[in-house]
C-alpha cells in the first residue's frame, strides 16, 4: 500500500500535496481505491466553487457503492481532472498521481498543518486493517 | 476474515471460495463472496458461458400435509392450484395490506407436498407468517439448515446440469424441477434463476454441497465455468428488472405498483391480500416501479430522488452500470403517468448534479 511521505493526509482517505505557496492537489488514497474497487463515475465540482474543509466536493462510484469525497482544506476549486470524466479509473491505477481530483487554492496554506502526516495515515491504516482480520 | 464477519455463519461452500480468492463480506447472516475476480467479468461469464453461485443462505419451508395446497393457496397470491406436479412458480406473499412480505418460489411436488424458497433476509419472519397463516391446518417445516443451494446459470448452464445430473435434466421447461440422484444425496435440480439466463438451481444437502460444487467446476471447465459472487449476482438481475426484496419490494408496495401483477390471481379464490389488490387494481396504481437508462455519467443509487422539472416523481430502488449495456441503469418508484417508457426523469446525484435518463421497456438487457 503506497503512502507518499510528502503528502498530507484525511482520516476520511483523501490526500493533499503542495503545489505552490497556496495551490494543493487533492485525491483519494491508495488505501481508499482498494476498498472502493473498480471505480466506474466520479462526480466533481464547478471550477470556481467556494469549498469548506469538510464539504463535500465530489462522488466516487465503484460498482458496488458510491463514496463520498470531502475537501481537506477550505478554498477554490482552481482545478478538476477531467480526465476522470473519460477514465475514472485511473483512481484505481495512479491513485497519487494521475488519478487526482481537484485543484484548491487557498487563503492560508498553514491550513495544511491540521492534517495527518504520511507516517499518522499509514499507522491509521493499519489499525483499521486490523479491525478488519479479527 | 473481512470486517464484521464474526458471528455470522458459513455455508457448506466457505472454505471452497475462501480457497478461490473470494472476496467475503456479511450478508443476510451469513459470510458470503461478493467477488471472486471481478464483478465485470462475472456478469460476463453468466451472460456468455456459465457460472455458479453460493445462494445456500436462501431458506427453504416445506408444507406438508392433505391440506397442504389449500393453506398455500391462500398465503400466496399466484395461483399454485394450477401448476402441475413438478411444476415452479414465482409468487409474492402479501400482507393484509397488499404489501409484500416477500417474494418466492413454490416447488409443487404434490397436492400434500410444496416446497418453498424464500429470500435469506426474511426466512425468519416468512417462517413465522406461514406458521401463524396455516393456523395448524398442515405441517410447516422449516428446512434452511438442512439445504444448500446452489444456482448454475448462462448458455452453457443446462450441458453443465446435465454432464453432472443427468440427461433428463436438459428436457426441463423453464420452472420445473427434477430429484435426482447425487452420489448417494437426494438433490432437487430446478430451471429457475435470478439472471435473465437458461440454467437452473440446485437444492443440496448441505454434506454433498462441496463435492457438488466442485464437480460442477470440474465437468464445466471447457464451458468457461467459474464462481460468481453477490455483486454480479445484484447486476444480472438489475438489468433483467428482477425485484431486490427490500430494495425494490416490501411491506410498503404492492405487487402491483412493483409491476409483478401477472403473480396476483385475483380470481383464484380468497387469499391474503386479494380485498386490498383488487381494490388498488379498481381504482389504478398511483405510482409503479419503472426501469431507466441514465444519458450520459452518473450511477443512480437506492433512494436517490426521481425528478420531472422541479416536482420529485419518485425515488430509485436499485441501480449500477449495467456491465452488459456499458451504461448507468436503474429501477424506481415513479408517480404514475411518468412511469410511461420515453419519459424523461432526472436522477438527483445527492444533491451534486442531476442526470437525466429515459424510462424504458423492461427488460433492459435482452439475450441476443
Amino acid at each position: 500500500m503506497a503512502v507518499p511521505k510528502d503528502y498530507r493526509y484525511t482520516d476520511s482517505h483523501e490526500w493533499v500535496r503542495i503545489e505552490e505557496d497556496n495551490l494543493v492537489t487533492v485525491g483519494i488514497t491508495d488505501y481508499a481505491q482498494e476498498k472502493l474497487g473498480d471505480i466506474v463515475s466520479v462526480e466533481l465540482p464547478r471550477l470556481g466553487d467556494e469549498v469548506e474543509r469538510g464539504e463535500r466536493i465530489g462522488m466516487i462510484d465503484s460498482q458496488k457503492a458510491s463514496s463520498e469525497v470531502f475537501a481537506p482544506v477550505s478554498g477554490v476549486i482552481a482545478e478538476v481532472n477531467e480526465l476522470l470524466n473519460d477514465d475514472p479509473a485511473v483512481i484505481n491505477s495512479d491513485p497519487h498521481e494521475e488519478g487526482w481530483i481537484v485543484r484548491i487554492e487557498v487563503e492560508e496554506i498553514e491550513q495544511i498543518d491540521d492534517l495527518m502526516s504520511a507516517d499518522d495515515y499509514e499507522e491509521l491504516i493499519g489499525r483499521l486493517d486490523e479491525e478488519d482480520a479479527d | 476474515m473481512a470486517a464484521g464477519t464474526e458471528g455470522q455463519r458459513h455455508t457448506a461452500l466457505f472454505a471452497d471460495h475462501v480457497r478461490a480468492g473470494g472476496r467475503m463480506v456479511p450478508f443476510a447472516g451469513y459470510v458470503l463472496p461478493i467477488q471472486y475476480q471481478g464483478i465485470a467479468a462475472e456478469h460476463e461469464r453468466v451472460r456468455t458461458a456459465v457460472g455458479l453461485f453460493d445462494v445456500s443462505h436462501m431458506g427453504e419451508v416445506l408444507f406438508r400435509g392433505p391440506k397442504a395446497l389449500a393453506t398455500v393457496q391462500r398465503i400466496v397470491t399466484n395461483d399454485v392450484a394450477a401448476a402441475k406436479p413438478g411444476k415452479a412458480v414465482y409468487t409474492p406473499v402479501c400482507l393484509p395490506t397488499g404489501g409484500i412480505v416477500d417474494d418466492m418460489i413454490v416447488y409443487k411436488e404434490a397436492d400434500d407436498r410444496l416446497f418453498i424458497c424464500v429470500n435469506a433476509s426474511n426466512k425468519d419472519k416468512d417462517f413465522r407468517w406461514f406458521v401463524e397463516q396455516a393456523a395448524g391446518e398442515c405441517e410447516v417445516l422449516d428446512l434452511s439448515d438442512e439445504y444448500a443451494q446452489v444456482a448454475v446459470q448462462g448458455p452453457n448452464a443446462p450441458e453443465l446440469l446435465a454432464r453432472v445430473l443427468g440427461e433428463d435434466v436438459r428436457g426441463l421447461k423453464p420452472f420445473s424441477f427434477l430429484k435426482k440422484d447425487f452420489r448417494g444425496a437426494d438433490v432437487i435440480v430446478a430451471t429457475t434463476g435470478y439472471t435473465g439466463e437458461p440454467g437452473g438451481e440446485v437444492y443440496v444437502p448441505n454434506g454433498a454441497a462441496s463435492a457438488l460444487w466442485n464437480r460442477l467446476l470440474e465437468a464445466g471447465k471447457d464451458l468457461g465455468v467459474g464462481p460468481i459472487g453477490l455483486g454480479a449476482r445484484d447486476t444480472l438481475r438489475l438489468e433483467m428488472k428482477y425485484c431486490l426484496y427490500g430494495n425494490d419490494i416490501d411491506e410498503t408496495t404492492t405487487p402491483l405498483e412493483a409491476g409483478i401483477g401477472w403473480t396476483v390471481k385475483l380470481g383464484k379464490g380468497g387469499f391474503v391480500g386479494r380485498d386490498a389488490l383488487l381494490k388498488q387494481q379498481r381504482e389504478g396504481l398511483k405510482r409503479s416501479l419503472v426501469a431507466f437508462v441514465v444519458e450520459g455519467k452518473g450511477i443512480p443509487r437506492h433512494e436517490y430522488p426521481l425528478f420531472v422539472g422541479d416536482r420529485q416523481v419518485g425515488h430509485v430502488t436499485s441501480g449500477t452500470l449495467s456491465p452488459s449495456l456499458g451504461v448507468p441503469v436503474g429501477l424506481g418508484y415513479v408517480d404514475v403517468p411518468n412511469d410511461r417508457p420515453g419519459t424523461v426523469i432526472d436522477v438527483d446525484l445527492k444533491g451534486m448534479r442531476r442526470a437525466p435518463a429515459r424510462v424504458v421497456e423492461p427488460p433492459l438487457y435482452k439475450r441476443p
